[in-house]
């Protein structure tokens, strides 16, 4: 990078990214006067749906839980290189592993069901990715395209289990049966009750401070492992991953399936921690809005939890705002989620360097 | 007397903290050859490219014949009559001379009348110039130094009177650039006026009338090229005296670290790159491959090195086999070390600091290592040896390795392969892009290896650091052997002319 859009490290970090966030939300707010209404009156209805009250801040925590486990997947595959747009069909299959263990389990105790289920989950989301990962380094073929053929796949995949082979006897809604209790990973509100704490029902469970461990995880491994060195290695300088006599190929299948793993986690917070059972559909776009999650969190784990957050607040704050609004539908949050997708995302170093200028300026002035 | 062709007037220019231009003045004679040398970061390209458009000066004046020019994009310094031979050319290879020629000029929508036109001046600047091209040839196909002819021929087309060329002898032989300084002086007697831009002062000689030298930025010296001499102006360009490398530490007959026996490479399409190649190396022994770029040197390296599998052949080092399958890692503990021709493209990763850089290669190595986490504080306090071992500025093992200059980038490749004690060292390119001060301590540090007995392999395309080094000097052109001489029983022409793929008596040595 040429030294006209150098940032110091703290203006890269927080302040630029910070930019873009206010950019995004005022032409939200500009999108918001548009259709007549109040653009504050409308923000201050989002945070306070978001944020304002306990209730809502374990809807969006349990939003957020998804988005930290697609948004590392995305992130990981990211640092070796690779674009790992397959978050969905990975969830879809961490899903499948996770009510397989689950039912074949659920009747054993907590501790040995939920630790095998999670692990399935990882696992099946893991052999997901891995399969586009080898194409990719024995074949070429690019993952962009082969991922989002997976999704198809998982997607085709997840119906035939749950109408011809998991839904139960005489039920209509294809899905499969109730996990038993040892498979269900307890709510927050329930796991607190015993330390004398009362909080709302919310879907908050502990696949959230699962994600929080994995975040630290991912920081772990990307920053401080061999592997991980190996691994942005990779993505950075093919060339010179070769002369340092690291398998390009090895690695990427690796890294694809550490995605995939990761993107399978989000089945446990959706079918282990709330639904109980498999269903259609659970994964609802989170794969895709990790990209995004990725994106704004520039690939960081701490950006990545961040990001994580505004977005579960998007998506909390978005629902109350469309009840208390019936003019801003839930559309809208979709408008306002492009909009932070396409200043924090796309147009990241747009701002870049006239930032540059002015701090520059400060400096020497 | 005239008004100069071109003269630049207190050009400043900064590029963040960097002040790569102060107040740089320049005056060229129409109708002379002008050199401006200085070492890499000096800014001289930077000034070329604000003479061509590509960037605004902050503050200065540009006039040509003159008469003030605003010079704010390439288009305007055409209009101004003003070319550019880049060093990396801007043609399009599938296509014909006449085609490239015609770009960007085709008058119409229809580009028979461009190429009708291209043609007659293509045939124009040949008879005139001995710019000597067949318009209807694929430039693709054609040599480096016949595509630097179209570059040439697409800036005169274009009616430059003024022509910048950016170091363009890097990629040619010995041949070519004598050819080149022909059609450069044939270009000056006709009234052109040449701009030339290199580092080596053997060109500035050979050709200038007159030269600027710049140092940091700055114009520090304006010569007649008669008046001055190699030796003055490399001291110039430094801004210190330089001291030559201490070379004659006598060829050790020592036992052979490095052999390669009927070395055969084929890329990925199946094109042989290198064709049976032999050679042995011996400890204390530094062994120099000649050649143009691009007949092979490179596929030797990195089959040698491990990166690049072998159709055929046998390697051993230290008279140990190097099995087939052999990964870079594994050649690396065999006990070789690489210094790589491109440290950008595959010695570093410009994005990490130095730390990770340093560690390049040597990843798992039981230094670096604490289970399966790199041993940060370790990593970090070695690399910190490193740099104050070979006097890498700044040390700092956290700066992004993008952020030290090409001479320091090179020690830091130099210090993690030197420093892990190999018993073979390949080193290629070792000063490409390297600042004067820079090439004597890597020289030095070759040449300690050398009397530590380790075998040394050195590739590089510049003649003057083979006969520097190197105790034997080998040959390639396309792809094989073309033949070995002791370094004090050749000279630079001799080695020039094999690396054409001529022997000394004039034939064709190679098929």
């Amino acid at each position: 990078m040429s030294p006209a859009t150098s940032l110091p490290r703290w203006a890269d970090v927080v302040l630029l990214p910070a930019l873009n966030v206010a950019l995004a939300f005022l032409a939200a707010g500009l999108v918001v006067l548009a259709i007549g209404e109040n653009p504050l009156e409308a923000t201050a209805l989002l945070l306070r749906g978001a944020l304002g009250h306990a209730e809502g801040l374990g809807f969006t925590l349990y939003y957020a839980t998804n988005f930290v486990f697609t948004g590392l997947a995305v992130a990981v595959a990211f640092h070796a290189g690779l674009f790992n747009i397959g978050g969905e069909g990975q969830a879809m299959l961490g899903g499948i592993g996770a009510a397989a263990a689950a039912l074949a389990l659920g009747h054993l105790p907590g501790a040995v069901a939920l630790p095998a289920a999670i692990l399935a989950a990882a696992l099946c989301g893991a052999g997901w990715a891995a399969v586009p990962g080898w194409l990719q380094a024995r074949r070429g073929s690019h993952v962009v395209i082969t991922t989002i053929m997976f999704n198809f796949i998982a997607s085709a995949l997840l119906v035939y289990l749950l109408v011809d082979v998991l839904r139960p006897e005489g039920m209509m809604e294809p899905s499969s049966r109730g996990f038993a209790s040892g498979a269900r990973l307890p709510f927050i509100h329930e796991a607190v009750a015993p330390l004398g704490l009362a909080l709302p029902k919310t879907p908050l469970n502990l696949a959230f401070p699962l994600a929080l461990l994995a975040a630290l995880l991912v920081w772990l491994l990307i920053y401080r492992s061999r592997l991980g060195y190996a691994i942005r290695i990779v993505g950075a300088n093919p060339e010179a991953a070769r002369y340092a006599g690291i398998s390009p190929a090895k690695i990427t299948v690796l890294a694809m399936a550490i995605s995939g793993a990761l993107a399978g986690m989000m089945a446990v917070n959706e079918i282990l921690g709330v639904q109980h059972r498999l269903l259609l559909a659970f994964t609802a776009g989170y794969g895709f809005v990790g990209i995004a999650v990725a994106l704004m969190g520039r690939g960081h784990p701490a950006g990545i939890v961040l990001a994580a957050l505004l977005f579960g607040v998007l998506y909390q704050g978005g629902t109350e705002l469309a009840f208390d609004k019936p003019n801003i539908s839930r559309d809208m949050i979709v408008v306002i989620q492009g909009l932070v997708v396409l200043f924090a995302g796309a147009l990241e170093f747009m701002l870049r360097p006239a930032l540059a200028r002015v701090l520059q300026r400060r400096r020497r002035g | 007397m005239d008004a100069p062709a071109i003269e630049l007037i207190g050009i400043d220019k900064r590029f963040g903290a960097v002040h790569a231009n102060r107040a740089v003045s320049l005056a060229v004679r129409a109708g002379t050859i002008h050199g401006v040398i200085g070492e890499n970061g000096a800014g001289k390209s930077t000034l070329m490219s604000i003479l061509f458009g590509f960037y605004e000066a902050d503050s200065g004046e540009i006039r040509v014949h003159g008469r003030p020019a605003r010079i704010l994009n390439p288009a305007d310094a055409i209009a101004a009559g003003i070319g550019m031979v880049h060093q990396h050319f801007m043609l399009v290879a599938p296509m014909r001379v006449a085609e490239n020629v015609m770009l960007g000029a085709e008058g119409g929508a229809l580009t028979a009348g461009g190429l009708a036109r291209a043609r007659a001046e293509i045939a124009r600047f040949g008879r005139e110039y001995g710019l000597l091209v067949d318009p209807d040839a694929i430039v693709g196909e054609l040599s480096v130094g016949l595509q630097q002819r179209v570059e040439i021929i697409k800036a005169l087309y274009r009616g430059a009177e003024i022509l910048i060329l950016d170091e363009p002898t890097g990629v040619l032989t010995p041949a070519e650039t004598e050819q080149l300084f022909r059609v450069l002086d044939e270009l000056r007697r006709q009234g052109r006026t040449i701009l030339l831009i290199t580092h080596k002062l053997r060109e500035i000689m050979a050709i200038t009338d007159t030269v600027s030298v710049m140092r940091r930025g700055e114009m520090v010296a304006h010569l007649e090229t008669r008046a001055t001499n190699p030796r003055a102006l490399a001291e110039l360009m430094v801004g210190r005296a330089i001291q030559p490398p201490m070379r004659d530490i006598p060829a050790a007959e020592g036992r052979p670290l490095l052999e390669v026996e009927n070395l055969t490479v084929t890329d990925a399409r199946g094109i042989p790159r290198v064709r049976n190649v032999s050679f042995s190396i011996r400890a204390g022994e530094i062994l120099g491959i000649a050649g143009v770029s691009g007949n092979g040197q490179s596929e030797l390296v990195e089959a040698i090195a491990g990166m690049m599998p072998r159709a055929s052949g046998a390697i051993r080092i230290a008279g140990r086999a190097v099995p087939e399958a052999a990964d870079a890692a594994r050649i690396r503990a065999m006990g070789l070390a690489h210094v790589p021709e491109d440290r950008h493209r595959m010695g570093l990763v410009t994005a990490f600091p130095a730390y990770e850089s340093a560690m390049l290669g040597r990843q798992d190595a039981p230094r670096y290592r604490a289970g399966p986490f790199v041993d940060l504080a370790a990593a970090i306090a070695d690399t910190a040896g490193k740099m104050a071992r070979f006097d890498v500025r700044p040390p700092d093992p956290l700066l992004k390795t993008a952020n030290f200059s090409g001479g320091n980038q090179q020690k830091i490749v130099l210090a993690r392969e030197i420093e892990t004690d190999p018993d073979v060292l390949i080193v290629a390119q070792p000063t490409r892009g390297v600042d004067i001060g820079a090439i004597a301590f890597i020289h030095r540090r070759i040449l300690d290896l050398k009397a530590a007995g380790k075998a040394i392999l050195l590739v590089s395309v510049e003649l003057d650091e083979l006969f520097a080094l190197a105790d034997r000097i080998l040959v390639m052109c396309g792809g094989a052997l073309v033949g070995t001489r002791r370094r004090e029983e050749t000279d630079q022409n001799e080695i020039g002319l094999m690396m054409a793929g001529l022997d000394n008596a004039g034939a064709e040595a190679v098929p």
